[in-house]
């Protein structure tokens, strides 16, 4: 039977696996460089913090792979000759395929910043960048860290666990606003000070100074501020790691740019995940989408075209969660971090700027189009039917309760969100008639 | 201590050093520092030096560790904002099984030994709760007063360390106040105060089968014979909650109304057994031996009750000798050995429930229910896992939460207390603890 191998063995990788290995008994091989095993990349902060140890992310036993002949072989991918099906290997040799799947993630961007590679300067995707982290980091007396993204504020909670002080670079006016809507921008850039990091908004880096033994010793931003450091964590993005692919006939741009269906210009070759490029994404949506959650629904479309139904690979109502330090974020649906001229946003802050609602909905029609939560969670299922349905903001409101899901005895905040709805609206007041619970969930 | 910077043009953590060990505060060194004494001042006692004072001993004692105690555990409000800060457990010497972790194990394990064994090498420590006893009950201490304060005390102090962690978590906060509340009236002072009225010291928080003695023949005829018509309510009290509360109570609210709200072995991990709950095996092994150690004692207590009372039925003319060593077996085996001396001794070495998930009767029946007959589950919210593993981790029952949470179905299993951790360290907001119909409440992907 034809044979199926796939290059990376993290989320992408090994849903494809286990989806193919439900549906057929073909031989599956993953081949990966980085670890044995499937781990949970956005759990790596949390080895590093001490809740967790490096076992505990991983999803399955070890046994699991074994059990359901998913063959596993700790090797790097080199190069792909698609003329010839083969793949060489770093140390294994050559090796053929019959069918290839490519889903080797991403890797650090960085900007080709003087002193970018010094000793004491790195991202945080891989394993082995985390262990690096753990030495980098060992005796430090400040970090620095270049981007304000989630993987950036989380290395900013990594490091303050260690009691390492922190500067945070970042190069927007309020933390993440260029994801963001203000009023939640400043909301967490409020919670980071809180944490007591040192912010630098609208701050680039410019240059990073080695010092007498090499390694890092300071940076100095676009400001001409010079900030004395002996760790340096960069992230400002990350990139598709397509390095497999240079030289052979499968085309990249960013990424490995593939079709709906995930297939690249080469018969029987496939990418999906992080290093995947769509060559024409549909409205709204990015060329490359880099989440744990597009992974592992890319790679579920991808194992059923893999097994003979061939399926495009659709995301549904958009969603992403997140957490930046103590406030956990939830987004269903599109939110803008400007609204568009043609929406209305809805938006009720606690007075403790620690919880928010927002609800997006077109002017015209009221039709509810997205959510932002923060502090506080919904239920995906009824955000996205509700979205699904066009509902409009007047019955959303109504029912708000119904897709409150924070755990019992939490104070419910969908009065205050309804009652800031009619401040809004006097004329045409609305009432609350759901609360929270359960008993209406059965057809969602 | 670490510095809360509220004013954004502060520098003040500039000049902070780094260091793996901050600075403690000074409140916090004299909280350790009392708790140090407080232990110290026991282990004079020990040596006669409290024969003639105790009450002087036992504030000395008791007091100054639970004083200490406190004041080690509330500063901790002051130092970062409330939010999940399970930072550096897996450094820890004493959570993550390391030097201290032992240390404790043994001597908790060492502690449930002499109790149960060799009560009379903790006579001084017995001497030391007399006053209490004598306040409360109107008589002098015995083994178990002096265990129930220990048990109490340390449910209270660590109470309060659970609601300072979970301070920004309601369900938290209301599930410990819960669990603090039913220990210290219905686990320590009701009974005691029963004594004192000459009364039989009644627990009205334990039924069979966790506490077998409620419905065995022995029990039940002295209540029965006991002078006024308490003896005859508290009967009526165990059955009716064995066979009417548990089933009703648990349709409707799942095992955790009794496991994690009101039951004392629940109490204490709760809150003692809290630091270690990380603990716990997750491993599918692990999990095969539970089912098969957990219903195993429910049958032992079963038949040793059936024997019992076919043997009280037959006037001891036929079952005598096996039933009273059925009985005496199970409170040995059980009672002590599994319950006691490993259920809450090996704490910092296999999670703070390792009588709640492979012993408990109780929780067998519950357990049962729960997974056949109840409203109780924890959803899933939709495909937002990241599997991260700490609702896995931090499951004190072991269970693998995120095996379910990542395939987006909810987790119905007969071992989970409802403790709601899982879903207060989820941190993508994925899990809820939830009463909904049974209808579709396996939500199977």
């Amino acid at each position: 039977m034809d044979d199926l191998t796939i290059i990376g063995n993290g989320i992408t990788g090994t849903t494809v696996a286990r989806h193919v290995r439900k549906r057929s008994s073909r031989p599956i091989t993953v081949i990966s460089s980085e670890y044995p095993y499937l781990f949970s990349r956005p759990a790596l902060m949390y080895v590093y913090m001490g809740h967790m140890r490096f076992e505990h992310t991983k999803p399955y036993e070890d046994w699991f792979w074994e059990k359901n002949e998913i063959m596993r072989l700790f090797d790097h991918v080199e190069s792909i000759d698609t003329d010839r099906k083969m793949l060489r290997l770093r140390q294994g040799g050559e090796r053929p395929y019959g069918t290839l799947v490519i889903a080797t993630g991403a890797t650090t961007q960085k900007f080709g910043w003087p002193g970018q590679d010094l000793p004491g300067v790195q991202g945080l995707v891989s394993k082995q960048d985390l262990d690096l982290m753990e030495e980098n980091t060992r005796h430090v007396r400040r970090a620095v860290i270049v981007g304000g993204g989630l993987i950036g504020i989380e290395m900013a909670e990594m490091l303050t666990t260690r009691n390492i002080p922190v500067t945070f670079l970042v190069r927007e006016e309020f933390y993440w606003d260029n994801i963001l809507p203000k009023e939640e921008a400043r909301m967490i850039t409020r919670h980071v000070y809180e944490h007591g990091i040192e912010l630098r908004l609208s701050t680039q880096l410019k240059e990073i100074l080695p010092g007498p033994d090499g390694r890092v010793r300071a940076v100095i931003t676009d400001k001409g501020e010079n900030i004395a450091c002996e760790f340096v964590g960069v992230t400002t993005g990350v990139r598709p790691l397509i390095d497999a692919v240079k030289g052979s006939k499968i085309e990249a741009n960013r990424g490995i740019l593939v079709n709906e269906y995930l297939e690249t210009n080469v018969a029987d070759v496939y990418a999906a995940g992080d290093c995947a490029e769509f060559r024409t994404p549909r409205p709204r949506h990015p060329k490359v989408e880099q989440l744990w959650y597009t992974g592992r629904m890319q790679a579920e479309a991808l194992a059923r075209t893999l097994c003979g139904d061939r399926t495009a690979y659709d995301r549904g109502i958009w969603f992403n969660s997140a957490k930046f330090f103590d406030i956990e974020y939830q987004t269903y649906g599109f939110v803008s971090n400007i609204p568009l001229p043609d929406e209305n946003s809805l938006f009720w802050e606690h007075e403790d700027h620690k919880h928010s609602i927002r609800i997006v909905y077109l002017a015209k029609s009221e039709e509810v189009i997205g959510f932002n939560l923060l502090g506080v969670r919904y239920r995906q299922d009824v955000c996205r039917r509700w979205i699904q349905e066009k509902r409009t903001v007047r019955y959303v409101l109504e029912h708000l309760g119904e897709a409150n899901f924070d755990p019992e005895f939490f104070g419910e905040m969908e009065p205050a969100v309804v009652e800031a709805f009619n401040r809004q609206s006097p004329y045409s007041q609305v009432r609350l008639r759901r609360r929270r619970g359960v008993t209406n969930l059965t057809q969602a | 201590m670490s510095t809360i910077i509220l004013n954004p043009s502060s520098n003040v953590s500039l000049s902070l050093a780094p260091h793996p060990h901050p600075n403690l505060g000074t409140v916090k060194k004299s909280g350790l520092a009392l708790f140090g004494l407080g232990l110290l001042m026991l282990f004079v006692s020990l040596t006669g030096a409290s024969d003639g004072t105790p009450l002087l001993f036992l504030l000395l004692s008791f007091g100054l560790a639970s004083a200490g105690g406190l004041l080690y555990i509330l500063p901790q409000i002051r130092e970062n904002p409330p939010g999940i800060k399970h930072n550096s457990i897996f450094f820890s010497a004493a959570m993550a099984r390391g030097a201290i972790g032992w240390i404790i194990g043994i001597c908790f394990t060492g502690f449930y030994v002499l109790l149960y064994w060799f009560p009379e090498l903790l006579t001084r420590w017995i001497r030391l709760t007399d006053p209490l006893s004598a306040v409360l009950r109107g008589r002098p201490a015995d083994q178990w007063f002096l265990y129930g304060t220990f048990y109490t005390l340390a449910i209270l102090v660590m109470g309060a360390r659970m609601f300072v962690k979970y301070r920004h978590s309601r369900y938290q906060q209301i599930r410990t106040a819960s669990v603090m509340f039913f220990q210290l009236g219905f686990a320590f002072l009701i009974p005691a105060w029963l004594e004192l009225l000459n009364q039989p010291g009644f627990y009205f928080t334990y039924f069979w089968p966790l506490r077998p003695y409620s419905l065995w023949p022995g029990d039940v005829q002295s209540l029965m014979n006991h002078p006024g018509g308490l003896g005859i309510f508290m009967v009526f009290w165990g059955a009716v909650m064995t066979f009417v509360a548990t089933p009703v109570l648990t349709y409707f609210f799942g095992k955790r109304w009794y496991c994690s709200w009101v039951c004392g072995c629940g109490g204490l991990a709760e809150t003692l057994g809290d630091p270690f709950r990380q603990l716990s095996d997750k491993s599918l092994t692990a999990w095969r031996v539970e089912r098969v150690l957990i219903y195993s004692v429910l049958v032992f207590v079963t038949v040793t009750t059936l024997l019992l009372w076919g043997n009280s039925y037959s006037g001891g003319a036929v079952l005598g000798g096996l039933s009273q060593g059925f009985a005496s077996w199970y409170g040995f085996l059980i009672g002590s050995v599994f319950s006691g001396v490993i259920g809450t001794g090996f704490y910092p070495i296999m999670g703070s429930r390792v009588w709640c998930r492979f012993g408990c009767p109780m929780a067998a029946i519950l357990g049962i229910l729960q997974r056949k007959f109840s409203r109780f589950r924890i959803t899933t919210n939709g495909g937002q896992c990241i599997s991260c593993g700490n609702c896995s981790t931090y499951c004190e029952m072991g269970i693998d939460v995120r095996w379910y949470a990542q395939r987006g179905q909810n987790i119905i299993r007969a071992s989970c207390v409802g403790c709601g951790v899982c879903s207060s360290v989820c941190p993508r907001g994925v899990l809820n603890l939830e009463n909904g119909p049974m209808k579709g409440r396996y939500n199977l992907g």
